[in-house]
């Protein structure tokens, strides 16, 4: 059974909840790390939103993704809660890593989600192993990764994909093509006019959809997990989409004008997907409004109990080094309280 | 211009720009250095170090890669066997590791491999160090996996004047050298930079401080935080030598042990965790050429054995002023 059923009524209202509550989300995100509220750095999915929610609501409950550096969409779309990623974000003891990760490194592997990924283009082996597994225990579970255009230059995200062709896995490759990584522009980074022409290399099924459109998204990747669900192997689905924030909160992003973006945000998804369901009689515009401030009123929860929470104590960085006991873990960590105990 | 006046005119610079300046003039003297990395051109970096070379150069010396670390290392390492001159940026050098097999088991072994035929005269920078409230590959220091690497040279700098300088000699030196930028200290403070261009010899520590009672061993960002507690060392009547090494491979042992023969007592400072740090290979250098002056076990003053950790624990993590000034008296009071 799929995660959110495109053609219920309530699902689709639950997959406008989810883009909305990622824009809420990494609206707010911007506007603390921007005040100086969260430490390290924060990607932001604003613009992106239907790859996530779109290819994440076709697979089953069960499924594992790999995301990347700009996670927090997927992380949402997979249904994770937003205090503890805010907290995450905070660096706070209740946080998805104990505070130990940030924005960079949320992953909930109990909720199939293999974590955000502070290296371009770590995902996709990733992804591979899982769906190895998968296949191996004989479970009906498959693994999408999600990964950038930028990603797609990596070497290591083409040895992924090379695993999973040659050994008939249950993956699904999502590039999600923002058009840029970081400054350089896709033309800059590939010799090739559609990503999904990289399928081809691997003799699996590639194509080029919408990214903007969520229901696009959606039957892409529900296509692609039956493909891989009867043992047909992995397919590669590059979501064309835009960024619609600098890479990092002050890009001046010289690299594209006003213009572009503009054009882009003609596409908006959520735009669209409302439109949509408010002329098929889904949602009013007034039920539309309230949706927007329940989420609204979430990610304020979430922020003020992530900024009342705790930090993790300095003792906790030499917790969970190894998963069996070493003696000399406990003589570090007591050295951390001794040499930093008492600045708190 | 007369190179008279050159010598003369200075700038004040921040380190980071030290190396843009350090960049440019080295492109400018010589035709074949060429800098290459992700967004290094229009851009002009993440941190600016390559600001306006792209402007200057245009797009055949510096080179706009895409996103492909282990490509961008193999690629100088290509060039360098050719005869270029490769500068190739790593945007910070927690994303070397993709590039990891190229240096080492290519630009560090090619010439001793091919018994001195083929070299691979080219410069890996990147920045490194923590103390920008980011988490493990923004902020880890890893210098010694480099050094542990024969073949490799490996300089940290710690002020804008032995950046450019240091970044000359790495650039005009016939092997490949990591040159790891102390981002943390990128814009820190400024100091007169020569605009002409010059060199700081490799493999040559400087004495950042005399002193009697203890010598000190550190680099990079640490340098600060040691210097510092030196000089509130001093009110309490101890007297320290700081040693800066700033090229960690090939490392000055001559200059160590004179100092450490001076003082008898040491002392090591360095962000990186302990266990396998450099501070083991330096207190081995003391012990194997001047035991017999040793009056204390030397302190190491380092990161801890964990991932670089996050917001909470970094100000923890890093050896700051306090802690290098525990460790010090520690070692003068045994
Ligand atoms: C191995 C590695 N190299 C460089 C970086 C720095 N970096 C972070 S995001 C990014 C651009 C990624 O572009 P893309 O894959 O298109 O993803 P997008 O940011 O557009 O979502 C770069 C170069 C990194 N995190 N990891
Ligand atoms: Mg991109």
């Amino acid at each position: 059974m799929v995660t959110i059923d495109i053609k219920a009524e309530s699902g689709q209202r639950e997959m406008l909840r989810r883009m909305l509550t990622i824009r809420a989300f990494d609206t707010r995100a911007g506007e603390l790390f921007a005040d100086g509220e969260l430490p390290g750095f924060v990607h932001l999915y604003i613009g992106e939103e239907a790859v996530g929610v779109g290819a994440i609501s076709a697979l089953e409950p069960d499924d594992y993704i790999t995301s990347t550096h700009r996670g927090h969409g997927h992380c949402i779309a997979k249904g994770l809660d937003t205090y503890q990623m805010m907290a995450e974000l905070y660096g706070k003891r209740d946080g998805y890593c104990n505070g130990k990760g940030g924005s960079m490194h949320i992953a909930d592997v109990d909720a199939g989600m293999l974590g955000a990924n502070g290296i371009v283009g770590a995902g996709p082996p990733l992804a591979t192993g899982a769906a190895l597994t998968a296949s191996y225990k004989d479970e009906d579970r498959v693994a999408l990764a999600f990964f950038g255009d930028g990603a797609v230059a990596q070497g290591q995200v083409h040895e992924g994909i090379n695993l999973a062709a040659t050994w008939d896995l249950p993956a699904i490759f999502v590039v999600e093509n923002n058009h840029f990584g970081e400054a350089t522009p896709v033309e800059n980074q590939h010799n090739v006019e559609h990503l999904s022409a990289t399928a081809e290399a691997y003799n699996i099924p590639g194509f080029t959809v919408d990214g903007m459109d969520v229901t696009a998204v959606y039957e892409a990747v529900e296509e692609a997990r039956a493909r891989a669900a009867a043992g047909d192997g992995p397919t590669f689905i590059e979501a064309d989409t835009y960024r619609y924030k600098g890479h990092f909160e002050g890009d001046h992003e010289p690299y594209r004008t006003k213009d572009d973006i503009d054009d882009a945000r003609e596409r908006d998804a959520i735009d669209r997907f409302k439109t949509r369901l408010v002329d098929a009689g889904v949602i009013t515009d007034a039920e539309f409004d309230d949706l927007e401030a329940e989420v609204e009123a979430e990610i304020d929860e979430a922020t003020e109990r992530a900024q009342d929470a705790e930090y993790p104590d300095p003792s906790e960085a030499y917790e969970d080094m190894f998963g069996a006991h070493v003696p000399e873990i406990e003589e570090f960590a007591a050295r951390v309280r001794t040499d930093g105990g008492e600045r708190q | 211009m007369s190179t008279q006046e050159q010598q003369q005119s200075t700038q004040n610079l921040t380190l980071v720009q030290a190396v843009r300046d350090g960049l440019h003039g080295e492109m400018e003297r010589d035709d074949d250095v060429i800098v290459m990395g992700e967004d290094v051109g229009k851009n002009g970096g993440v941190f600016r170090a390559t600001e306006g070379l792209w402007d200057d150069f245009g797009d055949d010396r510096v080179i706009d890669t895409p996103l492909a670390e282990s490509g961008i290392a193999g690629t100088a390492v290509g060039m360098a066997a050719y005869g270029l001159k490769p500068v190739a940026e790593m945007q910070f050098s927690g994303f070397m590791y993709p590039a990891f097999d190229q240096i080492v088991s290519h630009a560090a072994r090619l010439r001793n491999r091919s018994r001195g035929r083929y070299t691979a005269s080219m410069v890996v920078r990147a920045p490194y160090g923590g103390g920008i409230r980011a988490p493990e590959h923004h902020s880890e220091s890893k210098e010694a996996f480099y050094v542990h690497e024969p073949g490799l040279k490996v300089v940290i700098p710690s002020t804008p004047y032995d950046t450019k300088g240091l970044l000359a000699a790495s650039i005009r030196d016939p092997d490949p050298v990591i040159f790891l930028e102390p981002k943390l200290i990128y814009r820190a403070f400024r100091e007169e930079v020569p605009d002409d261009t010059y060199t700081v010899e490799l493999g040559k520590a400087a004495v950042r401080r005399e002193g009697t009672d203890i010598s000190v061993f550190t680099w990079g960002a640490m340098t600060r935080p040691t210097l510092e507690a030196a000089e509130d060392l001093e009110e309490e009547g101890i007297d320290v030598e700081v040693v800066d090494l700033r090229t960690l491979s090939p490392m000055d042992t001559e200059t160590i042990v004179e100092s450490f023969k001076k003082t008898g007592r040491a002392a090591v400072v360095h962000e990186a965790p302990k266990t396998g740090g450099l501070a083991g290979e330096i207190i081995a250098t003391i012990q194997e050429e001047a035991l017999m002056y040793q009056e204390a076990p030397v302190e190491r003053i380092t990161g801890f054995d964990v991932p670089f950790p996050l917001y909470a624990l970094e100000d923890y993590y890093l050896p700051e002023k306090a802690r290098v000034a525990d460790g010090i008296r520690e070692a003068v009071e045994f």
